[in-house]
């Protein structure tokens, strides 16, 4: 069982990278997300290989949706809005260069550098459990807060980059019945 | 509760899933004849599947500079998507897996197709086709969160993501009976993510039948497949969800398993033919502004009833 597990970690890491250099490579911007998100969905795998199996199978669910809709609007915001003209996934090449290349030195020479702390006790029974006591109990605050957050920053977002308005819809008096929407909806509006 | 099947589970598990969606098409198939008035005989509800074999020896249609890879890759994605979403439902007391968090991937299994459609419309490089793709993303945006709280209802009443837990929570009472509107939202996440019925919107016939428009063969044959397989695989998963798993009286528990996923299987396929088909940019206001909030509310109630029993 061990050995299947090591064996998944080593083949998940590699389609990882491998899928996420391709992202560089090619030119089309459907398959630069495709392959992000399959680098993405073995990241997933790996998390759940950790022992974290709530944790990594959101990722994959979060992931996909994620990169679906990503893919969308990466197009739509493309130089052809068909999106089908071949393009580049480099920029400032040199830069990126230098501060990928920085990070995982860094990262890389971290690995052998901290003096990892040898395992005191054993995993628990349900880490799916634990995560939801740390996000519910001692970082309910946070939590909270983030949501908050989050959430006004969405309806800021949209309030400011929406032409229409409460005015347009319902008029000068918010009186105006039916309002003048351009867009009908489905709750007789 | 949770046994976990020996290994030739991998294979039966597929092979009932594909059984379902085959009586799924027969049932449909007799129901059209019935609405058309034709005499429904015995050959009748068989005649869709002979286009299993046509598809098969058919000649491929390749446009110019299709994307051959990602169409490829989005048409595998949507059966393979439903037969990995069934590993967790169990058939009567035994599953292939039963996850610590079923509950979460089936949703992840399920939401594979919201890639796999939109690849799929995109691949071939054809306009209607990938409109139908747009169309499934922004019919997916509506009804995710609503199927989402619906999944999460009978967790939360089980306290658990597990699918046999949830099974087991039900001994007294089924969660359908004091979690309807999560039923309810939950089967019209089924047909949505089926693209199915008043869900077939990515498959309209005003853009030339959209996603499956430009498939063909082979290609044709999966996606089609694919949906169907969808469908039995969200009405599988409804049993343990909300009907009790394989609890009955007298059967053994596995047949009162089937027999709950046909039932589901046949409501499904009755209602197709009774809705109309819904556009999306209307029910995205339905959904966010009614279907959202009444199963936020629904899943209030079982946390109500778990926190004051405690």
């Amino acid at each position: 069982m061990a050995l299947v597990v090591v064996a998944s970690f080593w083949v998940l890491g590699v389609l990882a990278l491998v899928s996420g250099g391709l992202v560089f490579r090619f030119t089309s911007m459907a398959r630069a997300t495709i392959a992000l998100l399959t680098s993405l969905i073995c990241v997933g795998g790996e998390v759940v290989l950790l022992g974290l199996p709530y944790l990594g199978v959101v990722t994959i669910l979060m992931m996909v949706m994620e990169m679906a809709i990503m893919a969308v609007f990466m197009i739509a915001y493309m130089m052809n809005p068909a999106g089908l003209t071949p393009m580049s996934m480099l920029h400032n090449k040199g830069g990126s260069l230098a501060v990928s290349g920085t990070v995982f030195v860094a990262l890389a020479a971290g690995i052998f550098l901290v003096p990892w702390p040898r395992r005191a006790g054993s995993p628990p029974p349900d880490t799916t459990f634990q995560v939801g006591e740390s996000l519910m109990g001692a970082q309910m605050l946070t939590m909270i807060v983030l949501g908050f957050a989050l959430l006004a920053t969405i309806v800021g977002a949209i309030v400011l980059s929406t032409r229409r308005g409460r005015y347009d819809r319902f008029g000068d008096d918010l009186d105006r019945r039916p309002p003048r929407d351009p867009a009908g909806g489905g709750v007789g509006r | 509760m949770g046994e976990v099947t020996p290994w030739w589970g991998l294979f039966a598990v597929p092979a009932l899933l594909v059984a379902f969606a085959l009586s799924a098409v027969v049932c449909d198939a007799a129901l059209s004849a019935r609405d058309a008035g034709r005499p429904i005989t015995m050959g009748m509800p068989v005649r869709p599947l002979l286009e299993v074999p046509r598809l098969l020896v058919a000649q491929s249609r390749r446009l110019p500079a299709s994307d051959v890879p990602l169409w490829r890759i989005g048409v595998i994605t949507v059966p393979v998507a439903a037969v990995l979403a069934v590993l967790v439902v169990p058939v009567g007391n035994t599953a292939v897996a039963d996850l610590a968090v079923g509950v979460v991937w089936f949703n992840a299994m399920e939401v594979l197709t919201w890639a796999g459609l939109w690849l799929a419309g995109w691949g071939p490089n054809a306009v209607f086709s990938l409109i139908g793709g747009y169309r499934f993303l922004a019919q997916g945006l509506a009804y995710e969160l609503p199927l989402m709280f619906a999944l999460m209802t009978p967790a939360i009443g089980a306290e658990s993501l597990r699918v046999g837990d949830i099974v087991a929570a039900q001994g007294r009472l089924w969660f359908v009976v004091w979690m309807p509107l999560a039923f309810v939202v939950y089967l019209a996440g089924v047909l949505a993510f089926s693209f199915f019925g008043c869900f077939a919107y990515p498959t309209g016939r005003d853009i030339a039948g959209g996603l499956l428009g430009e498939a063909s063969g082979a290609d044709r044959l999966l996606l089609s497949a694919g949906r169907w397989l969808l469908l039995a695989a969200g009405s599988a998963m409804a049993v343990p969800l909300f009907l009790g798993g394989g609890s009955g009286p007298v059967l053994p528990a596995w047949t009162w398993s089937v027999i709950k996923t046909l039932a589901v299987l046949a409501l499904l396929v009755w209602v197709r033919r009774r809705l109309p088909l819904i556009r999306a940019d209307r029910y995205v206001e339905f959904a966010w502004v009614v279907v959202l909030p009444l199963s936020i509310l629904q899943a209030f109630v079982p946390a109500l009833v778990v926190l004051n029993s405690r």
